[in-house]
């Protein structure tokens, strides 16, 4: 089966010269849900703009359900790969949350009824359908944070990619955003400092530094690895344990 | 931080006049204002029947005179200079309670101040009636370049995230034992203004990286708002005052 992304040999250089991805290989399945975990710079949301062609690689191969991303295949991989930014106010840019909704859809060619129907069911899906009408300026952070999903889920993507979802969330907005993103089919991949977040969402964890991968394997053998936590400026949060994961997911695996 | 749902002029409600398209409100208040700019300031009765027509519409609209009167304070810095006029301009002049004034200033001024209160009240019985996002939509429908719309919209959505953004940076300063009143804090306004610059244009590229991942390839789509055209009917009904005004203004020129 096709992979839902292939990354080989990726590398990129900011125009100043920084090396942001040093020759990143990644494959993801169809379904699969996955952390990018990593520090402050360590290159996680520079691989994440380089999955929809935002940026383009200086070296090495992206390839998203077997397309490769490349300038004629930009608006196609659009489409397929959903981009949730860090802050919704990036995002959400219309005066209203429906139309915000609507503008991705809109670009990929889809009109009249078809828009309406994808802009209520994208609402719906996030529990907004009555603020659909108003000013993102005037939602909560929780609700801004599913306005800025509801406007990618709109465009129906195959990989969706969250960066930091549950920055800036009260513990109730972010517990319903993990509701939410466990109900979904798409492949997920989540970037974020957040492991508790990571362990309840994820199945499978990419650790980077210095922008290349240092560890990949099942999310709970390495939040086990403390060594390897410490040696990418990575802990988890005093308290936690990994048994509390298991109960989280209700499933009980070896590790 | 607006606290509120829309812009501190909106009054909400489901009156006729909020019923009324934006783009009709635009351009008849475009009309009402050029009517009364146009009106020569002799006719005094003219200027009358002009605010009976923006009373009877605040009737129609429900907005109440203890709503709309503080807000036409906007207009007081501009009314400074209308009331010097009296006193600078030249003869004939005439005596007043002591004070000796000049005619064509005193006619200078009650032009200003008559024509710039009425400007002032139809513009925001407009503000009133028409909430913020529908502006954009409107002046597209009037035919104002895509790009001016959008640049619009966009403005509309920031300012309230600029607004937030300048309160904080002024509580953090004060926190930090700035005072907020004294002159010497120019200088740490200053370099706000300039960190703002900064961040803003940072949000502006990133708000466009949202936008090209979303597919934007510079055009807006067309969106829901199926953009209905307004009926010959409701523009009738709508530029009755209008036309009252424009009416009016003709007679006033007519028989002066």
């Amino acid at each position: 089966m096709t992979p839902a992304v292939r990354i080989e040999g990726l590398r990129y250089s900011y125009p100043d010269g920084h090396r942001a991805l040093n020759g990143v290989d990644l494959t993801i399945a169809a379904g699969e849900r996955v952390a990018i975990l990593g520090p402050n710079g360590a290159g996680k949301t520079s691989l994440m703009l380089h999955l929809n062609g935002v940026l383009a690689a200086s070296s090495g191969t992206l390839e998203i359900g077997g397309i490769p991303v490349v300038r004629r295949n930009f608006r196609e991989i659009r489409q397929r790969v959903g981009l949730v930014f860090s802050d919704p106010d990036d995002q959400l840019f219309m005066t209203t949350v429906a139309q915000d909704v609507a503008f991705g859809p809109a670009n990929f060619g889809v009109r009249g009824q078809d828009l309406t129907d994808r802009v209520s069911a994208a609402l719906q899906a996030m529990s907004l359908t009555e603020h659909a009408d108003r000013s993102p300026a005037h939602l909560s952070a929780g609700q801004r944070r599913r306005a800025a999903l509801a406007t990618v889920l709109a465009c129906q993507p195959e990989v969706l990619v969250l960066d930091e979802p549950s920055a800036n969330l009260d513990p109730v907005a972010r517990r319903e955003l993990a509701e939410t993103l466990l109900a979904l089919d798409s492949t997920l991949l989540i970037v974020t400092h957040d492991l508790p977040y990571a362990a309840q969402l994820c199945d499978r964890a990419v650790v980077m530094n210095d922008g290349v991968i240092v560890a990949d394997a099942d999310i709970g053998s390495v939040l086990a690895d403390a060594e390897l936590l410490t040696r990418n400026r990575l802990e988890l949060p005093w308290g936690f344990t990994l048994a509390d994961r298991r109960q989280l997911r209700g499933v009980d695996r070896p590790s | 931080m607006g606290g509120g749902h829309s812009h501190p002029l909106y009054r909400d409600g489901c009156s006729p006049v909020h019923r009324v398209p934006a783009e009709v409100k635009i351009v008849g208040l475009a009309l009402f204002v050029l009517a009364v700019v146009a009106t020569p300031r002799e006719a005094f009765w003219s200027f009358g029947v002009y605010a009976l027509i923006l009373v009877a519409i605040w009737r129609l609209a429900r907005i109440p005179l203890t709503w709309m009167l503080p807000r036409m304070a906007i207009e007081v810095p501009f009314l400074v200079l209308a009331v010097l006029l009296p006193f600078a301009d030249g003869a004939p002049r005439a005596e007043f309670a002591g004070l000796s004034l000049s005619v064509p200033g005193l006619y200078a001024a009650w032009g200003i101040v008559i024509k710039g209160t009425l400007g002032v009240a139809a513009s925001l019985t407009v503000a009133a009636t028409t909430p913020a996002r529908e502006l954009p939509s409107a002046l597209s429908r009037l035919g104002m370049p895509a790009l001016l719309t959008s640049v619009l919209s966009l403005m509309i959505r920031y300012i309230d995230v600029l607004a937030a953004e300048v309160s904080r940076m002024r509580l953090a300063r004060v926190s930090r034992g700035d005072s907020p009143r004294t002159l010497h804090q120019g200088g740490a306004i200053a370099k706000s203004v300039g960190t703002l610059f900064l961040r803003s244009y940072e949000r502006g590229e990133r708000v466009y990286l949202a936008m090209v991942s979303r597919g934007y390839d510079g055009k807006v789509p067309p969106l829901v708002d199926g953009a209905p055209g307004v009926s010959t009917r409701v523009w009738a009904t709508a530029m009755l005052p209008v036309a009252a005004a424009v009416l009016v203004a003709a007679s006033a020129w007519m028989w002066r």
